[in-house]
């Protein structure tokens, strides 16, 4: 049996900061199919970039893996050399970052950057490799592509930079990509060109893909799969549909609950109160007990992972059991 | 404030809207980079490439609404807004504030009518000091310009942190110490220490925590009770404009398409890029849905193609469409779209 293209278990990465040890992912584990989509939600500074770059080996000091095995088809890329890791990169595993420019190198033009892209892992002709930039930068929505390979980054507006860098990902058609919020500053009708450009690359190549975002919206029409991260640590995991139709964990549903859609136009949103803990300083416990409407005693204890119903996991003592009407 | 009137109706009541756009439009001249410079110091036939970022627009907003703007990235909502806010000149077209155009303002009242109007960006840590104090930041405005009694600045700047549901006590510490939903908040007390009647929000939460989001939501609606304000909230989240809009304005290209009551467009959308726009909106409800591709050519604005600006990716296009540019007319009561299919029926 081939082993799933990716499996993270039990990652953690910390970062040994002056003021004090930063467990920005910790005890994360979570599994991407061949052709699959999971989408990573969360609050903001709950660790999905830090997962993300863990994945790529792309955590700089004073960060660093502390714990746990990321499985590259079944091989553990943790262990593995910084060259052997580069040739992954950019080749096998692509990573979009939130940021376009930390894939884009300003001083050259497009065509530079994405025919060396191409030449870098490929034996192909620069006049084939010009081609397949082409079409790449076609296949996001770019417009007049041929023209626009002669440009420099600085010419293109912030949206059309995040195009360019996603099609940069998309040229060896890898078997893994790691999306960290790639279309949160771009409008919809392109949104959805990217995300139709995604799914072809999941069912026509088998490509895995995370993605990261904060909008559920996104998740719901797009993964296979949702992992919801707090404060360094998945704490629910599951189907799409389930997890958004019958939550268990108290965030997940304070994080349903306060989409616009599912509120009544016009009345207040609802909304989860207090704000995000210090990772500096976690209370002990339940990192979401300050917030939680169903805390109790027992949750000043560290909630374990548990399988509620199978497939379904949770790190909380006092799950929603019944369907949330929403 | 003497009447309580929730805010719709009072918007239906009031006569003269609170701002007024006649036929607004703004240039850019794309400054050519250093190459660019080179070659025409060199004599080559360089063009310095205008972007059409508004072209010809009409816009009311009356006291007590809440307009939202929507379109694609790049049509001209930010540079609408700062317009409308009165921080950025147009090229051509008449602003009237309160009935009067701003520019046979005298300058007091130009001074005025720029307080009372306040925009919130979408990153409140770039618009705000990071050198001053909270206390500062919310209470310089409004000492300079004589809102405050002497003496009274500090029980002044301790309600505004309070009404923008910031505790008092964190009054002296610098915007770093704040989390991005805080920042935001300070940056609504900011605008809301200067007494403005009219607030534009420029993604104001696109960059928050969806739990977070609906907290500075909520500000936004509870302030509109209890202050009366007017917004202009230009969003990409349809989501969002939908849930706190009265009027929704639909831009393409620098133009207007379409501008109807919130329900009237979401429910019956006119033109087709609304039409396009709206089936694309991913919904919590749909699960695995294929999205889909946009049809045509996205067009650049240096060179927006002719007629209609939507002609190269409707599905409904016509020859007409190519030569002329649709007016924006009424096709039913409130509900205004820029489509020549309307004129068939
Ligand atoms: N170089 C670093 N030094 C110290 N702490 C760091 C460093 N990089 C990240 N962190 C911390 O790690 C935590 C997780 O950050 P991360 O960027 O993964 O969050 P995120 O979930 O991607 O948030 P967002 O939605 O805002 O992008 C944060 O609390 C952040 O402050
Ligand atoms: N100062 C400027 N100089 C030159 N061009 C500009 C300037 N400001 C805006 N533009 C151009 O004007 C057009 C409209 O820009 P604007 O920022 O108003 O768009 P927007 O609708 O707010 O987009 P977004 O959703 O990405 O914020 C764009 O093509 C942009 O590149
Ligand atoms: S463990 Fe307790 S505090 Fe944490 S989410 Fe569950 S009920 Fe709430
Ligand atoms: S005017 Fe023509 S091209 Fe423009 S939206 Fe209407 S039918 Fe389409
Ligand atoms: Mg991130
Ligand atoms: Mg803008």
């Amino acid at each position: 049996m081939t082993p799933p293209t990716l499996q993270v278990r039990n990652l953690r990465t910390h970062f040994f900061t002056r003021a004090g040890v930063v467990k920005a992912v910790d005890d994360v584990s979570f599994t991407v199919d061949r052709g699959k989509v999971l989408g990573l939600v969360g609050e903001s500074g709950s660790g999905k970039s830090v997962t993300g770059f863990s994945i790529l080996g792309l955590v700089d000091p004073p960060g660093r893996i502390a714990g746990g095995q990321i499985l590259f088809k079944g091989q553990d890329l943790a262990g593995l050399s910084e060259e052997a890791m580069r040739q992954l990169r950019g080749n096998r595993i692509a990573m979009i970052f939130q940021d376009p420019m930390m894939t884009l190198n300003p001083v050259l033009r497009i065509d530079t950057q994405m025919i060396e892209t191409v030449l870098a892992h490929e034996k192909v002709s620069r006049e084939e490799a010009r081609q397949r930039a082409r079409d790449a930068l076609g296949q996001v929505g770019i417009p007049s592509p041929e023209e626009r390979l002669r440009a420099y980054p600085h010419q293109f507006s912030g949206g059309m930079r995040q195009r360019v860098a996603i099609a940069i990902a998309l040229l060896h058609k890898p078997d893994l990509i790691v999306a960290d919020e790639p279309t949160t500053a771009l409008d919809v009708t392109i949104q959805g060109q990217i995300l139709a450009e995604a799914q072809k690359l999941c069912a026509d190549f088998g490509t895995a893909l995370i993605w990261i975002t904060h909008d559920l919206s996104v998740v719901a029409g797009l993964a296979d799969d949702i992992a919801v991260m707090y404060a360094g640590k998945v704490v629910e995991q599951g189907p799409v549909t389930q997890v958004l139709d019958q939550p268990l964990h108290p965030y997940t549903v304070g994080l349903i609950g306060s989409v616009p859609s599912r509120n009544k136009r016009g009345e207040p949103l609802r909304q989860i109160p207090g704000m995000t803990p210090s990772l500096l300083n976690l209370p002990a416990g339940c990192a979401f007990r300050a917030r939680c409407p169903r805390a109790e005693a027992r949750c000043a204890e560290p909630p374990p992972m548990a399988e509620y119903r199978p497939g379904r996991h949770a790190r909380c003592i006092h799950p929603y059991e019944e369907a949330v009407a929403a | 404030m003497s009447e309580v009137l929730d805010p719709p109706r009072a918007a239906a009541q009031a006569g003269t809207p609170i701002i007024e756009l006649r036929g607004i439009s703004k240039r850019f001249a794309t400054s050519l980079d250093f190459a660019g410079k080179l070659a025409k110091k060199l004599g080559a036939k360089v063009r310095e490439d205008v972007v059409h970022a508004v072209d010809g627009v009409d816009l009311q907003v009356r006291k007590g609404e809440v307009v939202g703007l929507v379109g694609e990235s790049g049509c001209g909502k930010s540079t609408l807004g700062r317009m409308v806010a009165g921080i950025m000149p147009p090229s051509a077209g008449t602003v009237l504030w309160h009935g009067r155009d701003l520019k046979s303002l005298s300058a007091a009242e130009a001074r005025q009518a720029k307080l009372r109007t306040q925009m919130i960006f979408q990153d409140p840590y770039a618009s705000l000091n990071p050198r001053l104090q909270v206390q500062e930041i919310v209470g310089e405005a409004p000492q300079v310009h004589g809102l405050v009694p002497r003496g009274g600045l500090e029980t002044y700047v301790d309600e505004q942190l309070r009404r923008a549901g910031l505790d008092p006590a964190l009054k002296r510490r610098y915007p770093h110490q704040f989390s991005g939903g805080q920042r935001q908040r300070i940056g609504i007390a900011r605008a809301l220490a200067v007494q403005p009647d009219f607030l534009v929000c420029d993604e104001a939460v696109a960059a928050l925590d969806v739990s977070i989001q609906a907290q500075i939501l909520n500000l936004f609606m509870k302030l509109r009770r209890e202050l009366d304000l007017t917004y202009l909230f230009i969003s990409h989240d349809l989501g969002v404009v939908e849930h706190l809009s009265d009027r929704v304005v639909i831009m393409y290209l620098g133009r207007v398409v379409e501008e109807a009551p919130a329900e009237e467009v979401f429910a019956r959308p006119n033109h087709p890029y609304t039409r396009a726009l709206l089936a694309e909106v991913p919904r919590i409800e749909a699960r695995k849905r294929a999205f889909a591709g946009v049809k045509g050519e996205i067009p650049s604005p240096l060179n927006p193609p002719s007629g209609c600006h939507f002609h190269p990716r409707c599905p409904f296009a016509m020859e007409r469409c190519k030569a002329e540019r649709p007016a924006l007319r009424e096709i039913a009561p409130g509900h205004r779209s820029a489509c020549h299919l309307n004129d068939a029926a």
